[in-house]
């Protein structure tokens, strides 16, 4: 009786030394970004019993699996809600998967929202595409939160720059994103080249476009694709670059 | 047989039988307790069921994995480090809790202790013929796991290689680069360290509840709440010291459990490491000292309350 009272003195000792210790681990640990899930109510009722459970045992990451191959036999019956609830859960158990991230706004954006607008069902067209919008939004709301939750790296900037460029037809936005993805460790080589890219087709920036555009021609014969020569060829022509001026048409250097 | 033969003979049987110094601390003595130990515990049933079980689903993971090949690296990777938590958590608890009561059933401890062996040495052996189980399981299931992975990336590079054979080398030569990127990924090194870690912890704190439990099933049902609730810690720690406003007696339940239970979700990294984070020499030191800290003090109070164990 005595040992064990002793043995429960030590312990709540241990606990008192150990406060401080575990509390800057957690915090080196999130500022590293680990721990990415916290344990609240709101998770207990994002993530139903099973999936609280499998988090709280530290078993998150199979679970995550499992929801992720329901959500791949969801999508091959065209369950777009059940698809939708899935990949909530998921990337809320996993938050650090950007693969998650970006195949549930893939999904969202771009499957979902084509049957969406295909839907036999619905007679209406405004309707059709109200719904395709809203898968839109999905997809868009899944790069963000993707993002929230991984600002360090490239990817989900990239997926975010196509969606604005493909879905939204907005090349200003895509512009941003790949410029934001170019600025980050580990980004892709074509990442500043698709920000020039899609900033030649913004009305009232011709000018900015081109300039970069032609610092990324200047920079030598790898940058000098086919693209990039059309569309300064395009910046050129619109912009009124006296001939001289011009870059050659097969990309060689005339300097 | 001569005089001399004789007196030869008699005087080795003395040099046997004259009682050497008794050591009060004795590796050799600790070695032949954890020798017998690691026998005892690979002669269980359950240990071939969990490391069967643990290698089917490592090997399994293979075929439920018919998605692109960054999905599959992840599912695999995932459900194999997953696989290899399950299995180590679960048999430091059940090979633990079972081994002072069996030990007690079969009057093996009072063998032991009836020669001069300390209760120290008897525990400390125990615990290390347990955490030598661990690491040979642990070392059987990550060489399935890398046999699995090395053979998947194999078959992916193979299948990438024939799908670009008419692209440019370099682009092929990125491609191949991305599948490995994806593959192995040194970081899941220190990864399965602290999973290890953690089941060494798990294993000394099993022991520790045993040396006061009645039954080798209590030790397991309370191990079981501990589990869930030492991955709770974090929580109930950092709402008990932010005070965030609750009453009494929730306070004093959050501090118990921050006080008295260990931090388990520190010992999850591996599932972000999968994920691509990368982990710092600082977060893998530091997770690792905090362990081996919990191993130890479990471990010593053992011992120390099971000095006091009537037997």
């Amino acid at each position: 009786m005595t040992r064990g009272l002793i043995a429960l003195g030590v312990l709540i000792a241990m606990g008192l030394l150990k406060l401080p210790v575990e509390r800057d681990l957690a915090a080196l640990h999130r500022q590293e970004h680990f721990r990415g899930v916290e344990f609240n109510l709101a998770l207990r009722e994002k993530l139903g019993q099973l999936g609280f459970i499998a988090a709280l045992s530290g078993f998150r990451a199979i679970v995550a699996d499992a929801l992720f191959i329901q959500a791949h036999a969801a999508w091959e019956d065209t369950q777009w809600g059940r698809m939708l609830w899935l990949f909530r859960q998921i990337t809320t158990l996993q938050p650090r998967v950007l693969l998650f991230w970006d195949t549930a706004a893939w999904h969202m954006a771009w499957n979902a929202s084509v049957a969406a607008m295909n839907n036999p069902d619905q007679p209406h067209q405004t309707l059709r595409v109200k719904a395709q919008r809203e898968y839109f939004a999905l997809g868009k709301d899944f790069l963000e939160r993707g993002i929230k939750n991984n600002p360090d790296r490239p990817e989900l900037y990239e997926a975010l720059a196509r969606l604005y460029k493909e879905k939204y037809k907005d090349h200003e936005r895509a512009a941003e994103y790949y410029e934001k993805a170019a600025t980050l460790p580990e980004a892709a080589p074509w990442d500043r080249r698709f920000s020039a890219y899609e900033l030649s087709y913004c009305e009232g920036r011709e000018r900015e476009a081109y300039e970069r555009l032609h610092s990324l021609y200047d920079e030598g014969g790898k940058e000098r694709l086919p693209t990039l020569l059309k569309r300064l060829k395009f910046l050129e022509d619109k912009l009124g670059i006296p001939q001289q001026q011009r870059v050659s048409e097969t990309g060689e250097s005339e300097r | 047989m001569t005089e001399g033969q004789t007196d030869s003979t008699l005087h080795l049987l003395n040099a046997s039988t004259i009682p050497k110094r008794h050591r009060v601390f004795s590796f050799s003595r600790i070695l032949a307790i954890t020798s017998n130990t690691l026998t005892e515990l690979t002669r269980l049933k359950v240990f071939y069921v969990l490391l069967v079980f643990g290698l089917l689903l490592i090997g399994s993971s293979i075929f439920m994995a018919q998605f692109s090949f960054q999905q599959e690296f992840q599912i695999l990777k995932d459900v194999s480090l997953g696989a290899i938590s399950m299995f180590t958590s679960l048999l430091a608890i059940v090979a633990t809790a079972r081994m002072l009561p069996r030990d007690i059933e079969d009057r093996t401890v009072y063998t032991i202790l009836a020669k001069p062996v300390p209760r120290f040495e008897y525990v400390v052996g125990k615990i290390a013929g347990v955490l030598l189980l661990l690491a040979i399981s642990t070392l059987v299931m990550v060489a399935a796991f890398l046999a699995v992975l090395y053979m998947r990336e194999q078959a992916v590079l193979q299948v990438t290689a024939t799908q670009m054979a008419s692209a440019p080398p370099d682009q092929l030569a990125d491609a191949l680069r991305a599948v490995r990127a994806f593959a192995f990924n040194v970081d899941l090194v220190p990864g399965i360290i602290i999973i290890f870690i953690k089941a060494c912890l798990l294993a000394t704190l099993t022991l520790f509840v045993s040396t006061f439990a009645t039954s080798s099933i209590f030790t397991v049902v309370i191990m079981v709440f501990v589990y869930f609730i030492g991955h709770l810690e974090a929580t109930a720690r950092e709402y008990w010291l932010h005070e965030h406003g609750s009453g009494l007696i929730t306070r004093s339940f959050l501090a118990i459990v921050a006080l008295l239970f260990p931090d388990l979700q520190a010992f999850n990294l591996v599932d972000d490491i999968v994920a691509g984070t990368a982990i710092s020499m600082a977060v893998f030191a530091r997770t690792a000292l905090l362990g081996v800290f919990y191993t130890v003090i479990y471990t010593l109070l053992a011992v120390f309350v099971f000095y006091g164990k009537e037997l």
